[in-house]
């Protein structure tokens, strides 16, 4: 029966993978672009939790909110002055400038940082858990972040198709050109893109932070596993990602039940089956 | 009728050209001699300055002709690699043979690869064939016979059998660079000037276009796609015979082989067989320059290519070019 | 009275090509005025220098007497221009009520909102909820003039509206011209179907090769004026 255990437990971790996989896909989703430094900024933000927590004192609650803001006005800000002048129908010079970033971003946090692996450490949370029967035990803040992250992607969800601001955003990525006829400006609804995009991003670093070790570079395979939930989920749907990131945390769990290194393997081999059989994803909402 | 203007715009043309093909045949001339006057250090950096050339020539092509942009060219530098020690270490086949033999091991990999591969379009493809070099990596790291995750060194008797002294050792990789590199331009400019290179440059053009005319674009793509895996395997190999060691996390580095190289290549012009060769000189001037300084250097390699894309993005030579610098490869029909 | 539009000299260029060789053009609050003239003869590039859709520094553009070349295109939206775009071109993603409502960020008051647009083409009404390309041509083209009106624009420029329609769907998109006009709004439409175009305009202008080749009220102008504006040269 610890079967049962690992699946939990790779459900309660595809929360977070859907939660990489979110704010990648919107970015994707509105602009057609890929960060590749979508992972590093993840990395950023446990960072900043960090600094938030050990350095300047504050409840991780009250830090998770700083680092959100934080990160959403570097993100629109960064969109605006920087990404929007990159991008068009090439999609090499957006490649090229957040693979700079990438780069940077992790050389940066190593100078400031060191290579150390860290935590930020969360009080009681950390080892609390809920025991059902004998056999299943479900730690309280895994729990907690995976509510979280259905949370989060339940808003994205109501923002997308219930707002105005949803409309536009959808609009702009069917069709940009047009965007400034309706009167609404498109460097500022990139730029909304992707504050949006990097309060996801700075929710789960911030999760990523008080789950598990970090280091300065972990940021690059962090958005292989966002990507792969994104494919294995299907594109251009949100509650897919979802799904998506929990088949790639179930399959990397699995994998590291048979043998401690085969957890990554594992999470490939599921991404690489999804993409031979169906491409398009498993909830793909086919586009008009 | 030409005006005094154009007249003259053609001399200066004229005068460039000759110029620039004065420099390459200098440049030539003294890569081709680098044994008689360079010592020891300065041939590693030659041949490792080569071996990024030939790698970025394989990207620029891949990239700027198929539009086909990879971040896992990795994958084939690892598997290169791998191949190599294993055909080396554990076969009859003698170390220079192992190499291009390693090469087309990895070619035949890369024909159901490509399929997996080609199943994504755009960005989503960039990324995949990253996944899928990680997946190599993964697997390569399973083989306790090739070192595990920890690598392994190749057995200094098969060094020694290349050649009888250590000088002749060396005088026999350097030419394997040169070769290499040599090799990886011409082939290119030789694709590009066949028909080939037109149904190429027809899809770099515009796709549609070229499908209506009957260019088999998947076809070409795949071709492409394949025969550049071989020369970034070939390339791969040769490496990792001059490094002597091989490791998953050196041979399968995406930072070494797809970061460094794309920069080069699209720092000195993407879609130009001149491009690669001023990225890679530009490229080991840097690293000469500021590589004590660590991490300091790779943040200004990255401020650097972000600084390229925001001033002209069509790279250095690409700059050049569009100000009127004629070409020194010419593989462009015009029309009379 | 100022005109509410008025183009002095416009000139415009693709490159090294030149499309628009100084137009004249004017429009009064209150008229229709219609664009003929073959295709390639800068009609279109007219519509897009105007909106703020291709650069037009250093042009002469005058909106209501206030300068307006060389403004963003969403700033130009919100002095009150909306323009149906050739093509119409809808947004994939979005359903009928969703398109109609984007039309409206422009957040200008006036007689339009959704359920007076619903009034004008009672088709979409039971379609609110379809994707909007899932439409026939002649109801996306309700859609895309609807979307425009829900910025209760002061004038409304359409872009080859009757493309590709049959003649009965497009005598009824015109029908809705007339109460479109009573609430306010005037029009500039680019028009292939040259009767529609003289049927529905107060004035009339002809392009030719970038150049305004004819220009005048309807009943002025004989079929020989307007083949000969339209086509140049009898024997071209």
């Amino acid at each position: 029966m610890e079967w049962i255990n690992v699946i939990v437990q790779g459900i309660l971790l595809g929360g977070l993978y859907a939660l990489f996989a979110a704010g990648l896909s919107l970015m994707f989703g509105v602009m057609r672009f890929i960060n590749i430094a979508h992972g590093d900024f993840i990395v950023v933000a446990a960072y900043l939790l960090l600094v938030m927590v050990m350095t300047l004192g504050l409840p991780p609650v009250v830090g998770i909110g700083v680092v959100v803001i934080l990160m959403s006005a570097v993100g629109y800000l960064g969109q605006r002055i920087l990404l929007n002048r990159v991008l068009d129908e090439d999609i090499l010079p957006p490649v090229l400038v957040t693979f700079g970033l990438s780069i940077i971003i992790q050389n940066s946090l190593l100078e400031a940082f060191s290579a150390d692996s860290q935590r930020v450490p969360s009080g009681n949370f950390a080892t609390a858990s809920l025991t059902f029967n004998d056999e299943l035990a479900i730690g309280v803040l895994p729990l907690a972040m995976f509510l979280a992250a259905v949370g989060v992607i339940g808003v994205l969800q109501f923002i997308f198709f219930r707002t105005a601001l949803g409309r536009l955003l959808r609009a702009t990525s069917d069709d940009p050109e047009i965007i400034p006829l309706m009167g609404a400006n498109n460097s500022h609804v990139f730029a909304i893109a992707t504050a949006l995009a990097s309060a996801v991003v700075a929710v789960a670093g911030t999760m990523l932070a008080m789950k598990t070790n970090f280091d300065p570079t972990i940021g690059p395979s962090r958005l292989l596993f966002a990507f792969e939930a994104v494919i294995i989920g299907g594109m251009g749907n949100i509650w897919g990602t979802l799904a998506g990131g929990i088949i790639l945390g179930v399959a990397q769990t699995i994998g590291a039940q048979i043998d401690a290194g085969y957890q990554i393997l594992a999470g490939h081999l599921a991404f690489l089956a999804v993409l031979i059989v169906r491409p398009m994803g498993l909830f793909a909402k086919a586009k008009g | 009728m030409k005006s005094l203007s154009q007249t003259a715009l053609h001399r200066q043309s004229k005068v460039q050209r000759l110029a620039l093909i004065g420099v390459a045949i200098i440049g030539f001339v003294a890569l081709a001699s680098a044994p008689l006057w360079a010592g020891r250090a300065d041939l590693r950096l030659l041949m490792e300055a080569l071996s990024f050339l030939a790698l970025a020539q394989m990207w620029n092509l891949l990239a700027g002709y198929t539009g086909l942009i990879s971040v896992g060219q990795q994958a084939y530098v690892g598997l290169g690699g791998y191949f190599f020690f294993a055909l080396a270490m554990f076969t009859a086949v003698p170390v220079l043979l192992a190499i291009p033999l390693a090469a087309l091991a990895a070619g035949l990999v890369a024909i159901p690869t490509a399929w997996i591969a080609f199943r994504l379009q755009g960005a989503y493809f960039a990324i995949g064939t990253w996944v899928i070099a990680e997946v190599f990596r993964l697997i390569a790291a399973q083989f306790p016979a090739l070192g595990g995750g920890s690598g392994i060194s190749l057995p200094v008797a098969l060094v020694r059998s290349i050649a009888s002294s250590r000088s002749g050792i060396e005088l026999v990789m350097y030419y394997m660079a040169f070769f290499i590199a040599l090799a990886s331009i011409l082939s290119v400019w030789v694709l590009l000037r066949s028909r080939w290179g037109l149904a190429l440059t027809a899809i770099r053009d515009s796709e549609p276009a070229a499908a209506s005319l009957g260019v088999n674009i998947r076809r070409v793509k795949f071709m492409v796609y394949v025969c550049t895996a071989v020369g970034t395997a070939l390339t791969g190999a040769f490496i990792f015979l001059q490094k002597l060691r091989i490791t998953p996390e050196a041979a399968f580095s995406v930072t070494e082989w797809s970061a460094f190289v794309i920069f080069i290549v699209v720092i000195g012009g993407l879609g130009t067989i001149e491009g690669p060769i001023i990225g890679v000189i530009l490229f080991f001037l840097l690293r000469d320059l500021a590589a004590d300084l660590g991490t300091w250097y790779l943040i200004g390699l990255g401020a650097l290519a972000i600084a390229v894309m925001l001033i002209d993005r069509r790279g250095i030579w690409g700059a050049f070019k569009a100000r009127g610098f004629p070409n020194l490869f010419v593989t462009q029909r015009t029309l009379n | 009275m100022t005109k509410l539009l008025e183009t002095q000299d416009l000139t415009a260029h693709y490159g090294d090509f030149q499309a628009l060789f100084g137009i004249d053009l004017s429009v009064e609050e209150g008229e229709t005025i219609a664009i003929i003239g073959s295709n390639g003869a800068g009609k279109s590039t007219f519509l897009r220098a105007v909106t703020g859709m291709r650069p037009a520094t250093g042009q002469n553009i005058t909106y209501d007497g206030q300068q307006i070349a060389g403004m963003t295109a969403d700033r130009i939206h919100h002095l009150g221009l909306a323009m149906v775009p050739e093509g119409r071109r809808l947004f994939s993603s979005l359903s009928v009520e969703e398109n109609l409502k984007i039309g409206a960020a422009g957040k200008r008051t006036g007689p339009w909102n959704l359920d007076e647009v619903f009034k004008l083409f009672p088709a979409l009404l039971e379609r609110r909820r379809h994707g909007g390309t899932e439409l026939s041509g002649g109801q996306q083209q309700m859609v895309a003039i609807g979307r425009a009106l829900m910025s209760n624009p002061r004038l409304l420029l359409c872009d080859e509206i009757s493309l590709g329609l049959a003649p009965k769907i497009i005598r009824e998109i015109y029908a809705a011209v007339p109460l479109i006009r009573e609430r306010g709004t005037s029009l500039v439409v680019i028009e292939q179907d040259i009767a529609q175009a003289l049927r529905v305009a107060n004035r009339v202008y002809c392009f030719q090769e970038g150049r305004v080749s004819l220009t005048g009220q309807p009943s002025e102008l004989s079929r020989d004026a307007i083949a000969k504006a339209y086509f140049g040269t009898e024997d071209s």
